[in-house]
């Protein structure tokens, strides 16, 4: 006896690598508060992207996107992933097949992580050997060895290992979607270094629709395909990607946002070969090189860290193939667009966060 | 070994009022109340107004804590535990002999006071328990999808089980002490012996009385104790 929801959720479950999410007009104004949380916010997030929603604390971010997986109710608007407007679904089925991450990770006390992470396979009926394999090669692929941890329970891991199997339990059943509310963020930074490193190693296999919520625009800058800046009451200020935020700010809000050394978070992005290398006589051998698999930043960094005034640029053979200088870094910069340094100054006065 | 220390001093102490009452010549009046048969009838009772009271408080407190913690109302919240706390509040012998003057005396008054007497504990610890399971607990469990009835099934009783169980163990000592009282309006038990004992000036009838009483709040107390531990979900 399929209700025609169930069928509908079942077709957005089935496109396990990304389904469209398309928010039109959704407003959300809680009770008894006199402005709404979340004012006329449209967006389209394509099959696949990794869209991060980056902005100060209380601007609406967190009720943004809980409304998708309706935790909260908007008060006006649709929300619709591929086609489906998710209001007409049950809020119960379709949230198993949307992975959900808090910063707080909740992950159950009283279930091992191998029971936390079968929840929703459970839910969904799976058979018991189905769901075994399952958190196995999930715990093996949040690299964590699933004969040391599958019978532990929450309390004896470390807070990383804990949001790794957040992650993994939000992944059990395979979802196209996944929310994501700072689920790095009470992590110290070398953990959440390492958590972000292998979560976009994850995602480029994965390639699920990911609404990813930050405050912190570092880490956007590094994970989202498309960041959203957004201000009071979810606001967009502007919606693009990363290299292009830090290129060309729409507006004061949004460099103020970005804060100091916009110059050198582009450079994170910007990979070692698209700078014009100069001679390999340039550079003196040395123990320090740059390989070609570099971003600019790292190349700057080894310039900085050696104290040459030119680094030997090296293959993957370790072949060296030209040499790297700081003037060299900055006519990339500056080739692509002039006024990013008078742009980065513009948010030293700007209003803080 | 620590586990062990009650029963011991149970059995120690049982040994030792055996002894004493064997050195004993016993009147006529002894006679009819310090034998296995009596003995062993008014402890029967005496059990079992305890466990069936016991019983009662956690299939009415516990669905009632679970109830309170789902209203909304403030009022309906702050009445129930209002209720419960004048019936704690009041002594026992109060509340089984205004039950007793308003409806009857007998077996189910002294049970219904009894359940009255010893409703609190499990309804605030079943409450609190509920109430302390972590927020982000109760969220990510809705938001993978499980409904409600399976969030407090699955997640929030088995986090607040041990809580409601200490609950549970307090009311379980309450009523056996306040079971004493239920030789007032005839619902025999203990306190036969101990009221005999005091009024007849027989001391070793009240010592025997009281003794007992005392042994098996401190056996179910340790039988609870033990369950407590059993029943404690691992990793919490
Ligand atoms: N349950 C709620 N009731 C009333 N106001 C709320 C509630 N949740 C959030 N808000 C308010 O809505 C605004 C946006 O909150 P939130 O979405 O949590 O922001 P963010 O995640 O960006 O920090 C804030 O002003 C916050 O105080
Ligand atoms: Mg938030």
């Amino acid at each position: 006896m399929h209700k025609p929801e169930d069928t509908a959720i079942l077709q957005i479950a089935r496109n396990t690598s990304g389904a469209q999410i398309v928010l039109d007009q959704v407003t959300k104004t809680y009770p008894h508060q006199p402005t709404s949380a979340v004012e006329n916010f449209s967006m389209t997030a394509e099959p696949g992207e990794l869209i991060m929603f980056v902005g100060p604390s209380g601007c609406g971010k967190t009720t943004t996107m809980k409304m998708i997986n309706r935790i909260i109710e908007p008060t006006s608007g649709s929300i619709r992933i591929d086609g489906r407007d998710v209001l007409s679904l049950d809020p119960n089925e379709l949230r198993r097949h949307i992975g959900y991450v808090i910063q707080q990770i909740g992950l159950f006390p009283h279930m091992t992580i191998a029971e936390n992470i079968a929840v929703v396979p459970k839910l969904l009926g799976w058979t018991k050997s189905r769901i075994n394999a399952r958190v196995d090669e999930l715990l093996e692929t949040v690299k964590l060895d699933p004969t040391k941890f599958s019978h532990r329970y929450p309390k004896q891991l470390s807070g990383g290992q804990q949001q790794r199997v957040g992650v993994a339990r939000a992944l059990a059943a395979d979802p196209p979607v996944m929310l994501m509310d700072e689920p790095f963020g009470a992590t110290d930074p070398i953990t959440r270094e390492s958590l972000q490193a292998e979560f976009l190693r994850l995602q480029e296999s994965l390639g699920k629709t990911i609404i990813f919520v930050t405050h912190d625009f570092d880490e956007a800058v590094r994970l989202g395909d498309r960041i959203a800046v957004l201000s009071e009451r979810s606001q967009i200020e502007q919606f693009d990607t990363p290299a292009n935020i830090l290129a060309a700010p729409a507006n004061d809000y949004v460099s103020s946002f970005i804060g100091h050394g916009a110059a050198i978070k582009r450079l994170v992005l910007i990979p070692v070969t698209e700078a014009k290398l100069g001679p390999i006589g340039d550079a003196e051998a040395g123990p320090i090189t740059v390989s070609i698999a570099d971003s600019l930043r790292d190349a700057l960094d080894a310039l900085v860290l050696s104290g040459a005034p030119a680094l030997m640029v090296v293959n993957a053979a370790k072949k060296p193939i030209g040499s790297i200088t700081v003037e060299r870094i900055s006519a990339v910069l500056g080739a692509d667009i002039p006024d990013v340094q008078g742009a980065g100054l513009v948010s030293a006065s700007g209003a803080g966060r | 070994m620590k586990r062990f220390t009650t029963p011991i001093v149970v059995v120690l102490v049982l040994g030792v009022l055996l002894i004493w009452l064997s050195s004993l010549t016993l009147d006529s009046i002894e006679q009819r109340t310090l034998n296995v048969g009596y003995i062993v009838e008014r402890t029967r009772e005496h059990l079992g107004l305890t466990i069936a009271t016991s019983a009662l408080v956690a299939v009415l407190a516990i669905p009632t804590g679970i109830a309170l913690t789902r209203t909304r109302s403030r009022l309906v919240r702050a009445t129930v535990l209002g209720i419960a706390n004048i019936g704690q509040a009041t002594p026992a012998v109060g509340v089984i002999i205004l039950l007793a003057i308003l409806w009857q005396t007998g077996y189910s008054t002294a049970l219904v006071a009894l359940v009255i007497y010893s409703f609190l504990p499990v309804l605030s610890n079943t409450m609190t328990g509920l109430q302390q399971v972590d927020e982000g607990v109760r969220e990510s469990a809705k938001g993978m999808g499980m409904t409600p009835n399976q969030v407090l099934l699955r997640i929030e009783l088995p986090i607040a089980a041990p809580v409601i169980l200490a609950g549970l163990r307090t009311s379980i000592v309450f009523s056996v002490g306040a079971a004493t009282i239920a030789t007032f309006i005839n619902a025999g038990g203990l306190g036969d012996m101990i009221v005999n004992g005091l009024t007849l000036q027989r001391f070793p009838v009240l010592i025997t009385g009281a003794v007992l009483v005392a042994c098996i709040a401190l056996s179910l107390d340790w039988i609870a104790g033990v369950a407590e531990d059993l029943l404690r979900p691992r990793g919490i």
